[in-house]
């Protein structure tokens, strides 16, 4: 870390930096017009609703769509909790489960403003007072357990059963692994509400439920202690309940977030309103929860070019920052995501990873980047493939990366084996241990195919951010500018869950947080 | 020695050298090593050697190798269709303007749950995929991707609505074998609704061969490696022999 092997044109990083900066306030002035059922259902489980109604409907979601279907959402739903509160002199849980019994929130009578706002601020600062709790823990056992050395190894599992994924994180963990991402079912994405409870059925991965966070964060906690370092959990903040998910990862003690701005547009087709709106109070519950949000432009390249589209992901990169720090994300909880893609037979292709990766960690020095393995082009053929892995493994502990997707020989075949997860972490920590001080033994040549490429790449951004400036994100992505993909702007999933906020639409765990934060933006409906 | 009498080659005629690795949920010791070798022996091979052996904290993983004591008489395999050479985009295109006279309409999609689109964007998106152009480049087809998680019966909606010669349907999460389930309803919705005759089904992803493809109903599967070319030359021919066919 640290090391400057490449010469950067500082002018042109801090016109990228500013570029993005505008494009962030562009969407974050539509982002402050809007909440969402996802956000309202965020506020209602930091109120502590849990639980589900007859049906398995989860109670947040039983109040929202309540009081939304009442046309009263707009007001917020901490008011309506906290009215209802005041009215049966009962707590927000008690309220929604008269709600689910068939009590109407809406038609309760107006209490004394006073007392309701008393409610709110109560329930409001139990909620924070939970969240920095584990963010204490946190820092507790990081401080006397430590972690392991950067790049930190981070693998997935995903059997779809939690008592199995238990066993699995375990074991990597004793093999050396320091993060473990516990991937979620398909079509959890798509889902407008979180499944309640353990769970032991899932496709593709595992159901992100409070009870299997909980369930995970044990495992791990147990197994820190074992093997002394304190080993993070990831899950995904994600699709159409991204503020949701942060909330049950803020009060269980996850320590990283998948959370991109865009990739739930582009790769999920969610509505842009919906998206942007629900990124921003996620990652605003992330950085006061002291988690670290991993960014999704490794994506861009499955479906796009790695070698002409590389100035997309850093240009992502960009607005991903800046809308973080809107958010009020600190620069080291930003994990900026990039990808070892380039198509193998390129000639040269090991000179332009290193360009790509060296020129994102020298613009983003804090950051914790997150570095992502080959996947487009993995075959069958696993024996390349580990070799291909060891070449990215080399890459990263050479320039410095922080967040390490371990890659698995099987990647176009199967979800891991045991022993592939084992063979992918014997694999980084070999090379890795091996090459560990390279980065600093090392300057590139002025004139050379490196340099000439970080060049290139910084001047593409460049002018790609100032023709999305000049046109807005929103036309850009339907353009189809990011991953080769377009999205209407108007289009996709979870539109009608977007509702403009009214002038008396209060969020009192959003505006605390952002109190705290010091983060900027406004949260009221605009004064016309 | 009859030449058609075949087995594995490691360095010389008849080794029968055969190499593989698997795990066995015992802890790492001369007790896991023996089971790692009767378990080989039955699968076949003699002089088994373990050349590694690692403990995974009750599991232990193996690496052997051993010589197979069957081999296969390759003059008893039934003549496969010949291996013609396939056609490039050029031919592909002037082959549907021939003798089809019309573009080809395809419409593709992840289907079900399954949310990865790599596979179908690769055959489809304009750029495609190993140096291939995707469908969506070739002057003489028409195609439509719908993405991912799309229900099957918004397929074949689709699939009418823009009088679809070919739908490609890609999977790709097969755990507990949802692809089947998925793929096989999508065939009898088909049916049900008298559109399996006038569609070409096509189905492709990282578990699928034609042997699969034919049993669950469809016209043809396509599994790692493909690119748009093996797919557009299928539906090509494919397409022309059902015109021709119809003709007659």
């Amino acid at each position: 870390m640290g090391n400057q092997q490449l010469t950067l044109d500082l002018e042109k990083v801090a016109r990228a930096r500013e570029l993005a900066r505008s494009i962030a306030l562009q969407v974050q002035q539509e982002i402050d017009q809007n909440t969402t059922v996802s956000i309202e259902r965020t506020v209602a489980r930091l109120f502590g609703i849990d639980g589900t109604n007859a049906n398995g409907v989860p109670l947040p979601n039983v109040v929202v769509d309540q009081v939304a279907e009442a046309g009263q959402l707009q007001r917020g739903i901490a008011y309506w909790l906290a009215n209802g509160a005041a009215a049966l002199g009962k707590a927000p849980q008690q309220v929604a489960e008269a709600c689910a019994q068939g009590l109407d929130l809406c038609s309760l009578g107006v209490q004394d403003p006073n007392r309701v706002a008393e409610i709110m601020e109560t329930y409001t600062s139990q909620a924070l007072q939970a969240i920095k709790e584990q963010r204490r823990v946190r820092e507790e056992a990081v401080a006397r357990l430590g972690m392991g050395p950067r790049p930190l190894k981070y693998v997935i599992v995903a059997s779809g059963n939690i008592f199995e994924d238990v066993k699995q994180a375990q074991s990597a963990a004793r093999h050396g692994a320091d993060i473990i991402a516990v991937i979620r079912t398909t079509a959890q994405s798509l889902l407008d509400y979180v499944p309640y409870g353990t769970t032991t059925e899932g496709f593709g991965g595992t159901y992100a439920t409070q009870a299997n966070f909980k369930l995970m964060r044990q495992a791990l906690d147990e197994v820190s202690e074992e093997v002394g370092r304190y080993i993070q959990l990831v899950n995904y903040c994600s699709g159409l309940c991204m503020p949701e998910i942060a909330a049950m990862g803020a009060l269980e003690r996850l320590d990283m977030m998948l959370n991109d701005a865009m990739y739930g547009i582009l790769f999920r087709d969610i509505n842009m309103d919906r998206t942007f709106a629900d990124q921003y109070f996620s990652r605003m519950i992330n950085a006061y929860a002291g988690i670290v949000i991993n960014t999704g432009e490794d994506n861009y390249l499955t479906t796009a070019d790695a070698f002409e589209q590389a100035h997309t992901v850093l240009a992502s990169n960009f607005i991903n920052e800046q809308l973080g720090l809107q958010a009020g994300l600190r620069n080291w909880q930003l994990g900026l995501g990039h990808a070892f893609e380039l198509d193998p037979n390129t000639p040269n292709g090991l000179l332009y990873e290193i360009a790509m990766a060296q020129t994102i960690r020298q613009i983003f020095p804090e950051a914790p980047l997150k570095y992502m393995p080959p996947t487009k082009h993995m075959t069958g053929d696993i024996f390349l493939g580990h070799v291909q892995n060891a070449m990215f493994n080399l890459v990263s502990v050479l320039t410095g990366q922080s967040i390490h997707l371990l890659g698995m020989l099987t990647e176009a075949i199967h979800t891991p084996h045991l022993s592939d997860r084992i063979l992918s972490i014997e694999n980084a920590q070999y090379v890795m241990d091996n090459a560990r001080d390279l980065g600093g033994e090392i300057s590139f040549r002025p004139d050379g195919i490196i340099q000439k490429r970080s060049a290139e790449i910084l001047d593409q951004t460049v002018e790609f951010l100032g023709d999305i400036a000049a046109k807005g994100l929103k036309r850009a992505i339907s353009e189809g500018w990011f991953a080769d993909i377009k999205r209407p702007v108007a289009g996709g999933k979870g539109s009608d869950g977007v509702i403009s906020k009214g002038l008396d639409y209060v969020n009192p765990i959003m505006e605390e947080m952002r109190r705290e934060l010091g983060s900027n933006s406004a949260g009221k409906g605009e004064e016309r | 020695m009859n030449s058609q009498i075949i087995k594995p080659y490691g360095d010389s005629w008849g080794d029968g050298q055969v190499q593989l690795s698997f795990t066995l949920p015992l802890p790492a010791g001369p007790r896991a090593q023996e089971a790692a070798k009767r378990l080989a022996a039955q699968m076949g091979l003699d002089n088994v050697q373990v050349v590694h052996m690692k403990d995974l904290h009750g599991f232990t993983y193996f690496i052997l190798y051993g010589s197979c004591r069957h081999s296969v008489d390759v003059s008893a395999i039934p003549e496969l269709e010949a291996e013609e050479q396939p056609m490039d985009f050029e031919e592909i295109n002037a082959f549907i303007q021939a003798r089809i006279g019309r573009k080809l309409v395809v419409v593709g999609a992840c289907t079900g749950t399954d949310a990865h689109t790599v596979g179908l964007d690769a055959i489809m998106n304009m750029k495609g995929y190993k140096g291939e152009y995707g469908l969506e480049r070739y002057p003489m087809i028409e195609a439509v991707n719908l993405g991912s998680q799309v229900p099957n019966e918004v397929l074949l909606q689709k699939a009418v609505e823009v009088k679809a010669d070919a739908v490609l349907v890609s999977q790709v999460v097969t755990q507990r074998d949802v692809h089947i389930q998925n793929l096989t309803q999508l065939v009898e919705m088909a049916e049900a609704e008298g559109l399996r005759p006038r569609l070409i089904m096509v189905v492709g992803g990282p578990r699928i061969d034609r042997a699969l493809a034919a049993e669950l109903g469809f016209d043809a599967g396509f599994g790692v490696g493909t690119t748009a070319r093996d797919v557009a030359g299928f539906l090509a021919k494919e397409m022309a022999r059902r015109l021709e066919g119809e003709v007659k």
